[in-house]
């Protein structure tokens, strides 16, 4: 019975329901669409850096610290024959790793010296820019920030600096063959990349590499020597554990918006159902109990709640999927500023969010249909009949 | 309790708490009516008809006295049972009448019989048989405000006899109308009474409804002031 007089008067209420039913799929889509957002941007990072830098693994020299550039001086060696295997193979390139200097225009500019196969076709990087340049002595290939930030163009040419093998500094002249538009900022900031053979020929460090990258579903080797194998796990850890770090703010943002959400819905039903305070003093003249009245606004309130999902399938569901299909373009290059955030950012819809956010909407919007209509169905049939309104 | 005894009021006091005191709303009321009776509470405004009104429908409880109604105690029942008391046996009328705007015609007379969970068929039925004896046939399917003054109070009736209640309290069914609706109405109320059996109590200042009383209780700064029956109604011509 009390379905079927909330669905009348909802049907009946056309633009006050409109309004209602609005309010709460713009929240809903506003709720969604944010977190959504939130969450592509952290997928996006690790997906960035799982595609340019990880891969499927890494084996890195037992001395090997990145984060600690004084152990590089001792970080190298050949690789295991079972790693030097899968090279051959195809399915791992190595990398060495040294610390340099640069000059560009006169100033010095400590950077991460890094050779890299330019071949390589394991990670998304554009290497093979460093092929074909047999005329220039060192060819380079750094990042749009690094590029920024030394003032360097393609074709510019500058010193580099480097201690090799027997610890004796060597310089010579490299050129920037190219600039990288790389969304990976730890690819690009204080990183120059030359072909491996050249680093090697360099340190004086011939066959020799820090680390070496394997493909995605490229089995682990037995025969690994004292070099430690690196999987995703490991060397996504750091992402995750930023991601973890950042899980408080989400949450905080999330309850923002949810607190937002509930604002807008609460006014928009506390309204409808003050300005009902008639109406339900008729209901209780002409027989209908208390509990029956909330139950019946709180229904009300529930159909909001479901209506509104519908409408933001209906109308929001269209912007959503456009966004999740092609993304959002942002005006700013962050990874000069040291973050992994997307060019395009491209919101992430998982049925975890989707499920949590419509329970918390419908649940909001039970509640915020239950406590003002409690509050009038507390009032003297008489009082609400005069259309009274409560303080 | 005599068996046509509808409604019966002794020793009645009404008090409203106003900034700290008391504002004595009814006092002394003593009242008996009967089934089939067409009565009006008369006075001024102020007097203390609607209070009685309300008391008499549940709506409002007495600070003291004994209120009995259609053999219930009111003074004894909780809000629930006088809400299932309304619901089955009384029908309200208002002045300004209380329509819910986003229901038809046919709708808002249909709601009394779906709370008292009436099958479908049958409330069509009885829904049909209401509008038709308030000559509404033609607007069952019209919103409140697609409707005149007259036409809403109509609907109002109907919806107030649908589920032929033993009492109806009509509290100044007229005050917005015109004379011709006026009188249109009382008629309607009054052979309603006649084929229904139902009684009235009409809380009212209007000369025009008075002509159709068969009983005037007079009501003067919440008393009664003079109980009169009238032999020869208007209404009855």
């Amino acid at each position: 019975m009390l379905l079927k007089i909330a669905l009348k008067n909802l049907l009946g209420a056309r633009l006050r329901t409109f309004l209602n039913v609005l309010v709460t799929a713009f929240s809903f889509y506003l709720i969604l669409f944010t977190s959504a957002m939130y969450d592509g941007m952290l997928q996006h990072a690790k997906q960035v850096t799982m595609d340019t830098e990880i891969a499927g693994g890494a084996y890195w020299h037992p001395e090997y610290d990145p984060l600690d550039p004084m152990t590089f001086e001792e970080a190298h060696s050949v690789p295991p024959s079972a790693i030097q295997a899968l090279i051959d193979e195809n399915k791992a390139f190595p990398v060495l790793v040294s610390q340099a200097s640069i000059y560009p225009g006169g100033r010095i500019m400590p950077t991460i010296m890094k050779g890299i196969p330019p071949n390589q076709r394991i990670v998304n990087m554009p290497t093979d820019a460093l092929l074909g340049h047999e005329d220039i002595a060192i060819p380079v290939l750094i990042g749009k920030g690094m590029a920024s930030e030394s003032k360097l163009e393609v074709g510019d040419a500058f010193t580099i600096r480097w201690l090799d093998t027997d610890l004796t500094y060597d310089a010579d002249e490299g050129t920037v063959v190219h600039i990288m538009d790389t969304e990976n900022f730890k690819l690009d900031m204080g990183h120059i990349w030359i072909p491996l053979n050249k680093v090697q020929s360099m340190l004086a460090m011939e066959g020799e590499a820090t680390y070496v990258t394997y493909g995605k579903g490229v089995q682990p080797v037995q025969d690994k020597g004292d070099w430690i194998p690196r999987d995703i796990n490991y060397l996504v850890q750091d992402m995750e554990a930023i991601i973890e770090a950042d899980k408080p703010g989400a949450q905080i943002l999330y309850l923002i918006l949810l607190a937002m959400a509930a604002m807008g819905i609460f006014n928009a039903q506390v309204l409808s159902i003050f300005r009902r305070g008639r109406e339900i003093g008729t209901l209780m003249a002409i027989g209908m109990t208390r509990p029956r009245v909330v139950g019946l606004f709180t229904l009300e309130g529930g159909l909001n709640a479901v209506l509104s999902a519908a409408v933001t399938l209906i109308v929001f569901g269209p912007i959503l999927w456009y966004f999740g299909a092609y993304g959002i373009p942002l005006p700013i290059d962050y990874s000069e500023m040291g973050l992994i955030i997307a060019k395009r950012l491209i919101p992430v819809y998982t049925i975890g969010l989707v499920v949590s956010t419509t329970i918390l909407v419908s649940i909001i919007v039970l509640i915020v249909s239950y406590i003002p209509s409690r509050r009038i169905a507390k009032m003297k049939p008489t009082d609400a009949l005069r259309g009274k309104v409560m303080a | 309790m005599e068996k046509d005894t509808v409604i019966r009021i002794k020793g009645l006091l009404k008090q409203f708490p106003i900034g700290g005191q008391f504002f004595t709303a009814l006092k002394n009321v003593d009242l008996d009516l009967n089934e089939g009776e067409f009565t009006g509470l008369v006075g001024p405004s102020g007097s203390g008809k609607t209070t009685l009104l309300n008391i008499i429908g549940g709506l409002d409880s007495p600070t003291e006295g004994q209120v009995s109604v259609l053999g219930q105690a009111l003074n004894d029942t909780s809000h629930a049972e006088r809400a299932r008391l309304r619901r089955k046996h009384m029908g309200f009328i208002f002045q300004s009448y209380n329509l819910l705007p986003v229901y038809t015609v046919f709708e808002n007379v249909e709601l009394p019989l779906i709370l008292n969970k009436v099958d479908k068929n049958e409330r069509r039925s009885m829904v049909a048989q209401a509008v038709e004896s308030v000559g509404l046939r033609d607007k069952m399917d019209s919103r409140p405000n697609m409707l005149s003054g007259g036409e809403c109070q109509r609907t109002a009736i109907a919806r107030a006899i649908v589920h032929q209640p033993a009492l109806v309290l009509a509290d100044e069914p007229t005050a917005n109308l015109d004379a011709e609706n006026s009188h249109h109405i009382m008629k309607i109320l009054s052979n309603l009474n006649k084929e229904l059996s139902t009684s009235f109590i009409f809380a009212t200042h209007d000369e025009k409804i008075m002509a159709y009383l068969r009983r005037i209780i007079h009501l003067g700064d919440g008393e009664i002031t003079k109980d009169e029956i009238i032999d020869n109604p208007k209404a009855h011509d």
